[in-house]
């Protein structure tokens, strides 16, 4: 796996049902400083559609999304 | 000697769990349950306190009344766990050693983390805050209502969704609809978690005029002008706001350095297990488990906590799990409701709402206090029936 993107923090939510995986993605932005990028691995089928249109609603960046074994993998900057 | 289990919380679960194993064990156990209280609360009644259709009395009852004669009941606050030792400190000085212990101390209302909440906003998720609710709603003549969340997870996840289905009746009544506006945030891209159920309350929402505003999440409140601001950078303009509240695990927890960054307890989702702790069980709104937050779940968590603590205790196999089963009400306004009932593995497939199921929920509200504390429904019946 190698990554665009220098990543500050990882969110493991594999097998967290809908709607947990954006809501810790949610959780970590408010967290995060502007810059972060922050990478969230979800088994969940709603976080392909949930995720992004939150990123693009938020104003934030979605710099990645990549299919993984079983799994589905997002980055995203914090923008604002 | 018989075995000493300490049940931290007089709520829905902890009551349960308490009266199961007194039940079961007999004299092979010594229950205590510790409460900061001593009263039980039937937090689904807040709900309709809000909106005038109940009053505070019914809601709290002394805690003794609802536990058997053979399970102590100590008013402390229990202040740290040393799960190494098998003691809970408690606030006034004392300790309590125990062989097994549950964990069912619910969640807390942590008004300070959203700016000017506490200020600008009112909320249902407290006796207080639902009496003064009721009394800003008789005197409201009309203006924009928004209803949002300031933090997940919350308790009774369509309780917001109710809220602005009822409202709706509630201001048509009072003849004051038509100059009122009703917004639910949700912070979700739907009405709330549960997407089966969202499908079925929003077209409802649009026939009322409701409007549902997706992904805000509530950031701040800033009451002199008025607005609530999302994390998404909206803003919305009300005349009166309504929030949850957003919920931490208890302080308990935090002092013992027990639970996750929210406050929420690592919890397997089938034992009710503790992470990495055989004799310590949680359950209910305490859990980090993903699942509703509500008296439901506890109440069906109870007797696998029971169950497994009594295996424990004879040194038998296991004879339960938890299989994340929850059945609640949803009140969808003007007399009707819906119920929803899931697990782990099976999304609600919620019935059209009707009266009947509206008048389930009015005599589960009025049997709860001689039914649910003390195990008196049936694991069979109950499987149909319903709970807030």
């Amino acid at each position: 796996m190698t990554l665009a993107t220098q990543v500050d923090r990882i969110i493991d939510a594999r097998g967290m049902p809908c709607p947990g995986p954006l809501m810790a993605l949610i959780g970590a932005i408010r967290e995060g400083e502007v810059g972060d990028a922050i990478t969230v691995l979800s088994t969940d089928q709603g976080s392909k559609t949930d995720i992004p249109a939150w990123v693009r609603k938020a104003g934030h960046e979605l710099v990645e999304v990549a299919p993984e074994d079983g799994y589905a993998r997002f980055v995203v900057k914090k923008a604002r | 000697m018989p075995a000493r289990v300490a049940v931290l919380g007089g709520g829905v679960g902890g009551t349960l769990a308490a009266n199961l194993l007194a039940k079961g064990l007999g004299r092979d156990v010594k229950v205590t349950v510790v409460d900061p209280t001593g009263m039980h609360v039937y937090q689904p009644g807040f709900l309709y306190v809000a909106l005038g259709q109940a009053n505070g009395r019914w809601l709290a009852r002394d805690e003794r009344t609802l536990l058997r004669k053979d399970v102590d009941l100590a008013v402390e606050r229990a202040i740290r766990i040393h799960p190494d030792a098998g003691t809970v400190q408690l606030e006034r000085g004392g300790s309590l050693e125990w062989d097994y212990l549950v964990i069912a101390t619910g969640a807390r209302l942590v008004y300070d983390t959203v700016p000017g909440l506490a200020q600008g906003a009112y909320e249902f998720y407290s006796l207080e805050g639902a009496q003064r609710l009721r009394e800003a709603l008789r005197t409201f003549r009309g203006g924009r209502i928004r209803v949002g969340i300031a933090g997940i997870p919350y308790k009774c996840p369509p309780a917001p969704v109710e809220f602005v289905l009822m409202l709706d009746g509630y201001l048509r009544k009072r003849g004051a609809r038509k100059r009122s506006e009703i917004t639910l945030l949700s912070p979700l891209n739907r009405a709330f978690t549960i997407e089966s159920a969202s499908k079925l309350v929003q077209p409802i929402m649009e026939r009322r005029g409701i409007g549902l505003e997706t992904f805000f999440n509530v950031e701040s409140v800033d009451p002199s002008a008025g607005v609530v601001e999302s994390l998404e950078g909206e803003k919305a303009e009300y005349d009166l706001l309504v929030l949850v509240p957003p919920h931490r695990g208890q302080r308990v927890v935090d002092q013992s350095s027990l639970g996750d960054p929210g406050g929420w307890l690592p919890t397997d989702k089938r034992t009710l297990q503790l992470e990495g702790h055989e004799r310590i069980f949680a359950m209910g709104d305490a859990t980090n488990l993903p699942i509703s937050k509500s008296g439901s779940t506890a109440h069906f968590e109870a007797p696998v906590v029971a169950s497994r603590i009594a295996s424990l205790v004879h040194g038998t196999a296991p004879k339960t799990n938890y299989g994340g089963r929850v059945m609640c009400f949803l009140e969808t306004g003007d007399g009707r409701a819906t119920a929803l009932r899931f697990d782990y593995e099976h999304p609600p497939i919620p019935p059209r709402p009707s009266r009947a199921w509206h008048a389930a929920k009015w005599v589960f509200n009025r049997l709860y206090w001689e039914t649910v504390p003390q195990g008196r429904i049936p694991e069979r019946a109950s499987k149909g029936r319903g709970e807030a």
